[in-house]
């Protein structure tokens, strides 16, 4: 995998700096921040980055859409930007040109699935897909006898049940009750609603290894601010090793997130080797959120868990997010079923297969 | 902050998994010959010096190390290939692997010309053992607190005190340790202490067991009787020993032995469960897999970062830190996954023994080569709160 463009990188990093500091968001009476964050984005052509020039995308690498989905974890900033990457990929999969306006994905659950009928109509209903009640269109995997097809459908022609996650964004349940997509086109061989998880899963561990990084950087700089019998805190050797701890959850993303991004990019394929690679990377991002933001909040003692201090926002969203494209739980289950089916003498092969 | 800590992607260059296919090769050969018994619990990774001349005459002693000293001029990922397939499979290295990884690149380093050109082809060639001293009664983890004393005298240095926990002094010929030259200063604690070189045929040095807790004998403590060892054992520079000790530690703590020691509980484990896995066993096995997998992830990083001739003394710490915590998790873990798998007869014993003795040898895993306290110590500091 090539490395990711540093301008990409630097111009998403300017507009969550100048538009979605979190503090900022975090003390904002209204919603008015939004409208301006999504278009810069749009304008700087980062939310269908992975899209061919030729289907109306910014005609990015690999690499460079999943940096972005990084820089914006930095942020968790509640807009969806890794979403709508992520719909313009899928349509790309497809051969199909992308609307403008926010998108989403799905299904992003296992147990979730959307078949395309003998008459071209969508059936089926989809739970807990992220940000699909802010979004204008969806981009589908869909099932098509035993073929799997890519789908963009209108959001509003759906039925759209909003509900939101433990960080108020939304994640809600959409029903498509015979809704006819706006286009489709045959998926990709290899392509199917287990690649669609495994991208997002791998685009969500990113972001959440960057918010692993903001509350890591929180704590430290508030244990070294925090005076507590007459010494900063970060002097205690008890914080001093709480603080190793969350550095080291911190420092076990960065490695498992890295090395998805770098396993798709390569492969651009879901095969045994990419799924290995990426469902350990959710399941170990996800124990590490878990870990980290029960530290972070440790070290923080009361005002970390109040409304006006910032680091909910990242907590909540490290949360959640272990929820979105398949839990620990649910990946390593599937890890765990295709090791044993493989049994003890194929383990240190398939470790080593990567 | 999280800036200042680095774990870039990283994969292994072709070279490295060509080289993985000759390892494997070589290792299926072993077994075939009965030299290695993956399947036996207790004798994994053990001490056996005909086994460690068969891999340097391969040339995998002293990989990276100029080819002027007998090395090979390869780089620290084919090294990291060698050594995590050696690991897996459970071959007896320790005859080697304490040379290959520490005491040659020290000599290399430190040691006077005429001392390398005697030794390290040696050691390449699986015919050399080196052993660690540095805890003594009263130091441990304190280390700059080491009082065993070397005087100067006309014919050289005079060896007077005691190491402990020393592994394999008995077997070895040779170890690196750390003597008390002057006393600390005022202003700095770990002044005073430098790094030898000892021949451990010595008139004057006396190695007696003690025994692990399993019955097994790899510890000795070592005692230095007016032991005498010449000017050209010394090590780098007179009293800056603590100068010297910091960028080993990259080498010391960041590779596979700090994640594989209980490997074989893994194996065991997922025989146990069988093919069709209740889901609880499942998700368990999926979880250290992916556990591994990152830890891997991880200490490749590192080893590519010692290749690019950088110092990642935090990443190694943080490797050693999670590593070691996962591999001493592991037997209790697998014990509480398989506790209701209907596991077969035949398989039982030997999961057992695997457990059992895993077991037994968790604690020394956050206890050796810096324990857990020390690395969140170094972790910390490297975080900017020390």
């Amino acid at each position: 995998m090539t490395s990711a463009d540093p301008i990409i990188v630097e111009t998403t990093e300017r507009i969550f700096r100048d538009l979605a500091d979190p503090q900022a968001i975090n003390s904002a009476d209204d919603d008015a921040w939004r409208a301006p964050l999504w278009t810069a984005l749009e304008e700087a052509g980062l939310t269908v980055a992975w899209l061919d020039d030729a289907l109306g995308g910014g005609g990015a690498s690999i690499a460079d859409g999943f940096a972005i989905a990084r820089v914006s974890g930095t942020y968790a900033a509640p807009v969806p930007l890794a979403e709508t990457l992520l719909a313009a990929w899928l349509l790309g999969r497809g051969g199909i040109e992308a609307p403008t306006g926010r998108m989403t994905v799905a299904p992003t659950r296992t147990k979730d699935r959307i078949v395309l009928d003998a008459d071209g109509r969508l059936v089926g209903s989809v739970h807990q897909v992220p940000w699909a009640s802010a979004s204008d269109h969806m981009a589908l995997i869909a099932a098509q006898a035993d073929k799997n097809v890519v789908a963009l459908v209108e959001t509003g022609a759906c039925s759209v049940i909003a509900g939101t996650n433990l960080a108020a964004d939304p994640r809600d349940e959409v029903r498509f009750d015979g809704v006819t997509p706006l286009k489709t086109a045959p998926a990709p061989e290899g392509l199917g609603e287990r690649g669609l998880r495994l991208m997002g899963a791998a685009a969500r561990s990113l972001q959440m290894t960057s918010a692993l990084e903001a509350i890591l950087d929180l704590s430290v700089d508030y244990a070294g601010e925090r005076v507590a019998f007459e010494r900063k805190i970060s002097k205690f050797q008890a914080v001093q090793h709480e603080l190793a701890k969350l550095a080291s959850e911190t420092a076990a993303a960065m490695a498992a997130s890295g090395s998805a991004a770098k396993a798709i990019g390569d492969a651009e394929a879901f095969d045994d080797r990419t799924f290995m690679e990426v469902a350990s990377t959710k399941v170990r991002v996800g124990e590490a959120a878990r870990e980290g933001a029960a530290i972070a909040h440790q070290v923080h003692g009361a005002i970390g868990f109040t409304e006006e201090y910032v680091l909910h926002r990242f907590t909540r969203r490290l949360w959640s997010w272990q929820d979105d494209f398949g839990s620990e739980s649910v990946w390593a289950a599937e890890i765990g079923k295709m090791i044993c089916a493989g049994g003890p003498d194929q383990l240190w092969a398939t470790i080593t297969a990567a | 902050m999280a800036k200042s800590i680095e774990f870039d992607a990283l994969g292994l260059p072709p070279e490295a998994e060509s080289l993985r296919g000759e390892v494997r090769e070589f290792l299926d050969a072993e077994i075939a010959a009965g030299n290695i018994n993956p399947n036996n619990a207790g004798g994994r990774g053990s001490f056996d010096r005909a086994f460690s001349k068969r891999v340097g005459a391969k040339g995998w002693i002293g990989m990276t190390w100029p080819k002027q000293y007998g090395g090979h001029e390869r780089s620290y990922l084919e090294r990291y290939v060698v050594n995590e397939e050696f690991l897996a499979a459970g071959a007896p290295t320790q005859a080697h692997f304490v040379a290959d990884r520490q005491s040659g690149p020290i000599l290399l380093q430190h040691a006077p010309e005429e001392i390398k050109a005697d030794i390290l082809p040696r050691i390449t060639r699986g015919e050399c053992t080196f052993c660690i001293g540095m805890s003594e009664p009263d130091s441990g983890s304190d280390l700059f607190a080491a009082k065993t004393k070397a005087d100067k005298v006309e014919q050289g240095w005079r060896i007077n005190g005691r190491k402990v926990w020393t592994s394999y002094a008995h077997q070895s010929d040779y170890m690196i340790a750390l003597f008390r030259t002057a006393p600390p200063t005022k202003e700095n604690r770990r002044h005073g202490l430098t790094q030898f070189l000892v021949d451990m045929k010595k008139p004057g040095i006396t190695v007696s067991p003690i025994p692990f807790m399993t019955g097994g004998h790899e510890f000795n403590e070592v005692v230095f009787d007016d032991a005498m060892l010449p000017d050209n054992s010394v090590l780098g520079e007179i009293d800056g020993a603590w100068k010297q000790a910091t960028s080993e530690l990259a080498y010391e703590r960041s590779g596979p032995e700090r994640f594989l020691e209980t490997y074989q509980v893994l194996v065991e484990l997922i025989g146990a469960l069988g093919d069709k896995p209740d889901l609880r066993g499942a998700e368990g096995v999926g979880r250290l897999v992916a556990q591994l997998n990152s830890l891997r992830r991880m200490s490749i990083s590192v080893a590519g970062m010692l290749a690019a001739g950088k110092e990642p003394v935090l990443e190694a710490s943080i490797v050693k830190d999670l590593g070691t915590n996962w591999e001493q998790a592991l037997p209790a873990k697998a014990r509480d996954l398989a506790a209701f798998a209907d596991v077969e007869p035949s398989n039982r014993p030997n999961f057992q023994d695997v457990i059992d003795h895993a077991t037994m040898i968790a604690p020394k895993l956050t206890i050796q080569g810096g324990t857990r306290e020390i690395l969140r110590g170094i972790i910390a500091r490297g975080l900017g709160l020390r």
